[in-house]
């Protein structure tokens, strides 16, 4: 499971030998094969709609199986804006998935609340209740953006370690896979952020 | 020696058992060594598109719903005969023709029964 030399497998290529590590084998397996949960928010899912259809065909990277069900996907694409109504729901569904997960946030909503900040039923970014691995700024992003953070993940699944102390999240077993799922309080969601997960950094003014 | 007739169901049967089975196998296998399990009660709970599932769901339906039962015979089965009877028409034998109609006969009395029931008429 070490990391093989790369000389080595150039090396040994060469006499027609392939050689592979446990680690490689299972991430390449994973990133070819993300499952996108099959939900959409707001005008940001047209956009993931466009990319999964033939035209920029998410399939060419292994992500066209969009499940309907969370115990068969892999990603959450949070595509639109997350109102406080509908937020325990992702979060639910979010909790349902089976690890590992990955979460991709897509478009100004689902990043801060985009256009809609200022709405009193917007939530202020999905980023508050679970944990994300992309981003993609962009009111809507276009679906090459989509596929660009798609490929980003890729590229973050492939660099997750096997073994070791800085292992991926979901084999380590003080990790969490599931987060609180927020209530409806009087005024706003109760609590109003996952104060584990939720640091933004503090402004120097 | 020619191989027992049924020879190749045993094997079907093995296979059958095999390709779960190494799969099943090695998650197992993985779950021991790499992936800890991580069960929670939000995770472990029914699925309802992300909702709170309520209630139960052994739940017992309306027997009224025969009637929907019935009526789907008569309009949705006899829609997927007509079309083949449609098609080969102009080539059926006499006893072919008979026999459909007869077939059509039975629905129709349905449908007779059920407007006579009352079942077509739009509930106010
Ligand atoms: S980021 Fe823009 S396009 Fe996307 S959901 Fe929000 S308003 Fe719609």
């Amino acid at each position: 499971m070490s990391d093989i030399d790369e000389g080595l497998r150039g090396e040994l290529q060469r006499q027609g030998i392939w050689v592979t590590s446990m680690q490689e084998l299972y991430n390449w397996g994973r990133k070819n094969s993300i499952w996108p949960l099959q939900f959409g928010l707001a005008c940001c899912a047209i956009e993931m709609i466009a990319t999964a259809a033939s035209r920029y065909d998410i399939a060419r990277f292994g992500g066209e199986v969009f499940r309907p069900s969370p115990r068969q996907a892999d990603l959450m694409i949070v595509a639109g804006t997350v109102t406080k109504k509908m937020a325990p729901q992702i979060v639910r569904l979010y909790n349902q998935m089976p690890d590992p997960k990955y979460v991709i946030s897509m478009g100004a909503c689902a990043i801060s609340g985009g256009p809609f900040k200022q709405g009193y039923n917007v939530l202020k970014g999905i980023d508050r209740y679970i944990p994300v691995d992309v981003y993609i700024p962009g009111c809507p992003p276009r679906p090459e953006a989509l596929l660009h953070a798609f490929m980003e993940l890729q590229r973050k699944i492939d660099e997750q370690k096997l073994s070791g102390s800085n292992k991926a999240e979901h084999l380590r077993p003080d990790q969490p896979s599931e987060f609180p799922v927020p209530a409806f309080g009087a005024h706003d969601l109760e609590p109003a952020a996952n104060a584990d997960l939720f640091r933004p950094p503090e402004i120097q003014r | 020696m020619t191989p027992n007739p049924y020879f190749f169901i045993v094997i079907f049967i093995g296979v059958a058992l095999i390709f779960p089975v190494i799969p099943l196998g090695l998650a197992w296998l993985w779950r021991r060594f790499f992936q800890p399990p991580k069960p929670g009660a939000e995770k472990n709970a029914t699925y309802e598109c992300g909702v709170e599932s309520l209630g139960d769901a052994q739940i017992q339906f309306r027997s009224q719903y025969y009637l929907y039962a019935i009526i789907f015979l008569i309009f949705d089965v006899e829609a997927i005969f007509l079309v083949p009877f449609a098609v080969a028409f102009t080539g059926l034998p006499v006893g072919a023709f008979i026999a459909i109609l007869v077939f059509l006969l039975l629905l129709l009395e349905g449908l007779v029964w059920a407007w006579g029931k009352g079942c077509l008429t739009w509930a106010r």
